[in-house]
């Protein structure tokens, strides 16, 4: 019973920072209406900025949240606007060339990365990486705990700002209805940079809270990405809370997996249910709670 | 009518080619350039004519050149027998997918397809008492020559754009374009869109697993990593299809020669050259570039597929007018 209550906790640790990183994805899926396969990769940009402060600069990993996520807000921002926004005017047979783009811009960041620092496995070790408390006889770590508690706030400070404010409710009306949108006077391609910019700057916030307890290492974005697609499935296409469950789910599926099936089952886990959910629940759980 | 001699005089030159080049290095590249006419053709099919992006094309690859080595692994017969079956395998893994994911469209599919070749290669890594897992299977080619494994390759590739044409120019080729164009409509107009997406996934998957067993059968050597590689094969062929024109029957053969040229020139340093110029300078930084250039070859690589999709949408042959206008400066009559 112990082992069971302590793989729930670890997976819904996990799920935390999984919903952080499908949030960015299915906010950009939401207002662009394409999947941005360079999510992972920009993840592991920002892990590798996060390593970069901590090694040669002695920062803390979470002080850089406050330089990574403005840093990769940028980077989403140029790429939005100078990489996938020219795309939309030019005359193609597939509509998918944004997507092939982002798969292009995920192999140049990997490469550039390999490029600087080799391909080897880095890791910042702080004084808390490895600290637990224990509540009854379930450990916790505290990097996931803290890392979990950041997650939530970001998640929710997101949700506030899309629901409350003037930008978040442009955001919203994008994604809606584009040509309405800009009926209203909403300058809707602002919005697709603000938005991709807000994605890469989330899942940043995710990777930098993740390189306490994890490795750094260039090839980290491809499975990340795979994660943040399965999240978005999951949770419904364009829907932030669907996104949270979704995270979530995935969280506590590859820690019953990884247990109970061994270790090598804990990706297969992830599409299984991609699968499954795509044949009975086509939409996700937005199908489900309407949000 | 001249313009019909073209393809002809191709297959010529390429009939020819063995003959006159022994060099085994560029037999070996040349055979790797049909075997991806052969994929990014399949590719073409079911993404530039249907519509339906796949992003997962590693999958029948994959799929088509197991077939071939667990046949021989498992039965002891020799690995051509996968050629046999190597199409139908990739089939059989495409037909319960499409059935059930054609309900998706646009990018959904794609991901899909993503999510099979991910599933099939994490399966051919776990089940190791079946597949070896990462040791992969090993074969002994049959032919020492890398003459036979050329003719075969261009038979493929003949047939495989051969069929394209064919297919193309009747009907279910116009049905595949309009349901590529609007799917609704095609529907509204009593088009069976789900029975005719999957014939040309059919065609597709038959082609790329054709492709893989003679992989197999050519390099002997298969792990999961090599014929379920996301990067070296799905976004191979879609580069493939891309560079040389979506949506075309030779965009593809254009689009296979430059790409297996570039990556080999990224690989080899262009050809050796920049090795020999630092050999015959002497130049440090000479040496230098040309080691950043061999490593950095997947770099160039994503480059560019950035550079390809912002600057030529629809590929070379695709965008071919408006290459002429630009860079030739020829303006062809209206």
């Amino acid at each position: 019973m112990d082992v069971f209550l302590q793989i729930l906790v670890a997976g819904f640790l996990k799920g935390g920072l999984y919903a952080l990183i499908g949030i960015g994805m299915t906010l950009i899926m939401g207002v662009m209406g394409i999947i941005n396969l360079a999510h992972g990769q920009l993840m592991m940009v920002a892990m590798y900025v996060t390593f970069v402060l901590h090694s040669f600069f002695g920062v803390d990993p979470y002080l850089s949240l406050f330089v990574a996520m403005p840093a990769l807000f940028l980077l989403g921002v140029v790429i939005q606007k100078y990489l996938l926004n020219p795309l939309i005017k030019a005359e193609t047979i597939l509509p998918e060339n944004q997507v092939l783009m982002t798969v292009g811009i995920g192999m140049v960041l990997t490469e550039v990365i390999r490029f600087i620092f080799k391909s080897d496995y880095k890791s910042v070790t702080t004084s808390y990486t490895g600290a637990t408390f224990f509540l009854g006889s379930i450990s916790f770590s505290w990097a996931l705990v803290v890392a979990f508690g950041i997650a939530v706030a970001f998640t929710v400070a997101m949700f506030f700002f899309l629901i409350k404010t003037d930008l978040g409710r442009s955001i919203r009306a994008t994604a809606q209805d584009k040509d309405a949108a800009i009926l209203m006077g909403v300058n809707t391609r602002r919005i697709t940079v603000i938005t991709f910019g807000l994605g890469t700057a989330l899942v940043a916030c995710a990777g930098t809270l993740l390189v306490p307890v994890y490795y750094v290492f260039p090839d980290l974005g491809g499975p990340f990405t795979a994660k943040a697609f399965i999240i978005t499935i999951l949770g419904g296409l364009g829907s932030t809370v669907g996104a949270i469950f979704g995270g979530v789910t995935l969280g506590l599926a590859e820690s019953l997996g990884a247990t109970y099936l061994g270790m090598e089952y804990e990706d297969i886990v992830g599409l299984t249910i991609f699968v499954l959910v795509l044949l009975f629940l086509p939409g996700g759980f937005k199908r489900l709670t309407k949000v | 009518m001249k313009k019909r001699l073209y393809p002809l005089i191709l297959l010529a030159v390429l009939a020819g080619f063995p003959l006159v080049v022994e060099d085994n290095y560029y037999q070996h590249l040349m055979i790797l350039f049909l075997m991806w006419v052969v994929i990014g053709s399949a590719w073409n099919m079911i993404a530039g004519y249907t519509g339906q992006v796949s992003f997962g094309d590693a999958a029948f690859f994959g799929s088509g050149a197991y077939a071939a080595g667990l046949l021989a692994h498992h039965l002891h017969v020799s690995a051509w027998w996968g050629m046999a079956i190597g199409g139908l395998a990739a089939l059989a893994v495409g037909f319960p997918f499409g059935w059930i994911c054609f309900r998706l469209r646009g990018a959904y599919f794609a991901l899909a397809t993503l999510a099979l070749n991910e599933v099939l290669r994490h399966g051919t890594t776990i089940a190791e008492s079946f597949t070896r897992g990462m040791l992969g299977i090993m074969i002994m080619p049959t032919f020492v020559s890398k003459v036979p494994y050329y003719y075969i390759a261009l038979g493929m590739a003949v047939v495989s754009v051969l069929s394209v044409r064919l297919l193309i120019r009747s009907k279910p080729g116009y049905y595949f374009v309009s349901i590529r164009e609007d799917q609704d409509a095609a529907e509204s107009l009593g088009i069976d869109t789900h029975f005719y997406k999957m014939l040309s996934l059919a065609f597709a998957a038959f082609w790329t697993g054709m492709a893989g067993s003679l992989y197999m059968n050519y390099m002997g050597f298969i792990d999961p990593h090599v014929v379920f590689s996301l990067h070296d094969i799905s976004i191979m062929a879609i580069l493939v299809g891309i560079v040389g024109g979506v949506g075309t029957v030779y965009g593809p053969t254009v689009g296979a020669f430059i790409m297996v040229a570039v990556q080999e020139m990224f690989r080899s340093g262009f050809f050796g050259l920049f090795k020999f110029l630092a050999e015959t300078t002497g130049s440090e930084s000479v040496r230098a570039l040309a080691d950043v250039l061999t490593k950095g070859h997947v770099l160039g690589f994503g480059l560019l597929v950035v550079l390809v999709i912002l600057v030529l949408p629809n590929g070379i042959v695709g965008d071919w007018d408006k290459i002429k206008k630009k860079v030739f400066r020829i303006h062809s009559p209206a």
